[in-house]
């Protein structure tokens, strides 16, 4: 078409003052709303990185650490409920994630197939558990007692094993890949795992890429679960770990060598440190993942 | 136009007349043996995980004793829900649950709309992923970071204190326990929930901001009569589906952030229920609570889905 060719690429218009203006008042907006967004994290830093004693007699913002220590990030490393926090988490983090990951492809891929009889109950069966559940305590009761798992890492990963919401989000993308490269594995002898395995989920890496991430990030936040179910503390997740620091201002165990006085003090930036110490490694990967998860919303989002 | 015969289906067609229900079923089950197996495990944890507490809720009309079990517990009815009726923190918890999530809807809901509109607005490509990467970052910190956080700044000696010059102690106080939940809920999902609206602006046409450009459009007319018409249909499924969930609020941020001091304000159902069955294991009653919570929320849902199915054809199944 001609006209199309000879369309120019940007209409051009020239901008009122009133529109200069408003364009002026949504970049403040936003670099006010960017700041309020990142300046309490921003403080955590740099109160964690003070010297305690100066901190307590510090009054309104930092905007750089006060005498520059890593004294309190020694005492939270040394802190040997952090240890088992961190290692707890991990195992909970890359066992339950790569079970999550696992049985969300088998799900989305077997409700991706168009030839299955018993798809639509199925599907059916899967998605009704959004809209009703049991409720929190037959749940309890199932998990801790009948099922024995009261008091093991396992409660906090085989109850939440599909999240229903992702699995639908895969199936999504499962039937988004195209017919003929299934077809042309099946005629030469591919049966439905090789399909998953070896056309789907490369194919799909964006979907598996974000599904990691909800998975992963979900597990690493978690505390209600353990809250519920575990009691002994060498089996407390990071979380609960933190819950104890932050909220039930819970120090002692970590400035026992210094007087009831600066136990106080110190403890403040003992809870700052423990923050970073537990979001560092969430907020390190997410710009590198960032460009995943918008697609994963996405699709979640809109439905065929 | 759905044509969808794939050639899978010329080799094996799904439903030839004539032929036995029998004959058509063990086929499927033949030539789908492995789709089965992959279903078979995901299928066992909604089972045992989501259909086994339901089929517990019948505790809730029992008189539930642990050791005699789900089958050997006296049968009492409709004693625990009459209870739970007549007890004199029913109407506070009602009242609190609808309470924190108007409030939430109210605020919370066009808050991310209005940030996807303005950051629709920024013309420096660099500037607009700065804005979406900050914002976006509070949804991944864990809730007990942020509560935490919370408790720090909002305590009497904290920041928010020093830089108001205030004496508040916004974390024991019941006037203050609303506005700080709804409000740092805003605070660390306001970027994350815009995504979606942004994602349904991308899907705008530009041709029509070229046609509006043309007739002479300023910048608040191409919004008012494209971006929002354009993202309506988005926003009026998300809106009803939020309304589906209206009896059930975001718990586990109020059990952190609440305490005995707050409770007027900050008890919900689901925060009840969790005090009373899981710490003073008071199964019996707590499960009623629970399920009448449930039932609602059911209820509220399938509702929200009518109406959204009905005005625009979109629904969650």
């Amino acid at each position: 078409m001609v006209a199309t060719a000879l369309r120019p690429r940007r209409i051009r218009h020239k901008e009122s003052s009133g529109e200069r203006l408003f364009g002026f008042g949504t970049v403040l907006f936003l670099v006010a709303l960017m700041g309020v967004t990142i300046y309490p994290l921003i403080y955590v830093l740099f109160a964690s990185l003070s010297n305690a004693a100066e901190l307590t007699q510090h009054r309104g913002l930092l905007f750089a650490p006060l005498s520059f220590t890593f004294e309190a990030y020694r005492r939270v490393l040394e802190n040997p409920l952090i240890l088992t926090g961190y290692r707890n988490t991990l195992f909970i983090v890359i066992v339950g994630t790569a079970l999550n990951v696992f049985l969300t492809a088998l799900g989305a891929y077997a409700l991706s197939r168009r030839n299955v009889l018993l798809r639509n109950p199925a599907m059916f069966f899967i998605v009704f558990t959004m809209f009703f559940s049991g409720g929190l305590i037959p749940t309890y009761l199932l998990v801790g007692q009948t099922l024995h798992l009261q008091n093991t890492l396992w409660a906090l990963i085989i109850p939440g094993a599909v999240q229903t919401l992702n699995l639908i989000i895969m199936r999504t993308a499962f039937q988004g890949v195209p017919v003929a490269l299934e077809e042309a594995a099946r005629i030469d002898g591919a049966n439905d795992w090789t399909i998953l395995f070896r056309i789907f989920l490369p194919l799909s890496w964006p979907v598996v890429a974000v599904m990691i991430l909800f998975y992963g990030v979900a597990h690493w936040n978690s505390f209600f679960s353990a809250l519920v179910y575990i009691r002994e503390r060498d089996l407390y997740p990071l979380q609960l770990v933190l819950r104890e620091i932050l909220i039930s201002s819970n120090v002692q165990n970590m400035a026992t060598d210094v007087s009831s006085g600066d136990v106080l003090a110190i403890g403040e930036t003992i809870k700052y440190a423990t923050i970073i110490v537990a979001t560092l490694p969430i907020l390190l990967v997410y710009p590198y993942l960032q460009r995943y998860f918008v697609k994963g919303v996405t699709i979640g989002a809109i439905k065929e | 136009m759905r044509t969808a015969t794939t050639s899978l289906e010329i080799i094996a067609p799904l439903n030839l007349p004539k032929k036995g229900r029998w004959q058509t079923i063990s086929r499927d089950f033949r030539r789908n043996k492995h789709v089965y197996l992959m279903l078979l495990p995901v299928l066992l944890y909604y089972l045992i995980f989501h259909y086994g507490p339901m089929y517990g809720a019948v505790i809730a009309f029992e008189d539930f004793n642990p050791i005699k079990g789900v089958f050997g517990s006296t049968w009492v009815g409709l004693q625990n829900f009459q209870d739970f009726f007549s007890s004199v923190y029913f109407g506070r918890l009602i009242f609190n649950t609808v309470a924190i999530s108007v409030l939430d809807l109210v605020f919370g809901f066009p808050a991310p709309i209005i940030l996807a509109l303005l950051i629709n607005e920024l013309r420096w490509n660099p500037f607009k992923r700065l804005v979406q990467t900050v914002t976006y970052l509070p949804h991944f910190v864990s809730v007990v970071v942020v509560v935490g956080m919370m408790v720090d700044f909002f305590a009497r000696d904290g920041l928010v204190n020093q830089l108001f010059a205030t004496n508040v102690a916004y974390m024991q106080s019941a006037e203050w326990f609303r506005q700080l939940f709804v409000g740092s809920g805003i605070w660390q999902h306001v970027g994350w929930l815009s995504i979606v609206y942004l994602a349904a602006i991308a899907t705008i046409d530009p041709q029509l901001y070229d046609a509006a450009k043309v007739d002479g459009a300023d910048r608040f007319r191409q919004m008012w009569h494209i971006t929002i018409p354009g993202i309506l249909p988005t926003v009026v499924i998300l809106l009803i589906l939020r309304m589906g969930m209206l009896m059930s609020v975001g718990y586990e941020k109020i059990i952190l952030m609440y305490n005995p001091l707050t409770y007027e304000t900050a008890d919900v159902i689901s925060t009840y229920v969790f005090r009373r069955g899981i710490l003073q294991a008071d199964f019996s009653f707590s499960a009623a609570v629970g399920l009448f919570n449930s039932a609602i929320n059911f209820a509220l849902l399938i509702g929200a889905n009518r109406i959204s199915r009905r005005l625009s054809g979109h629904s969650l199944w």
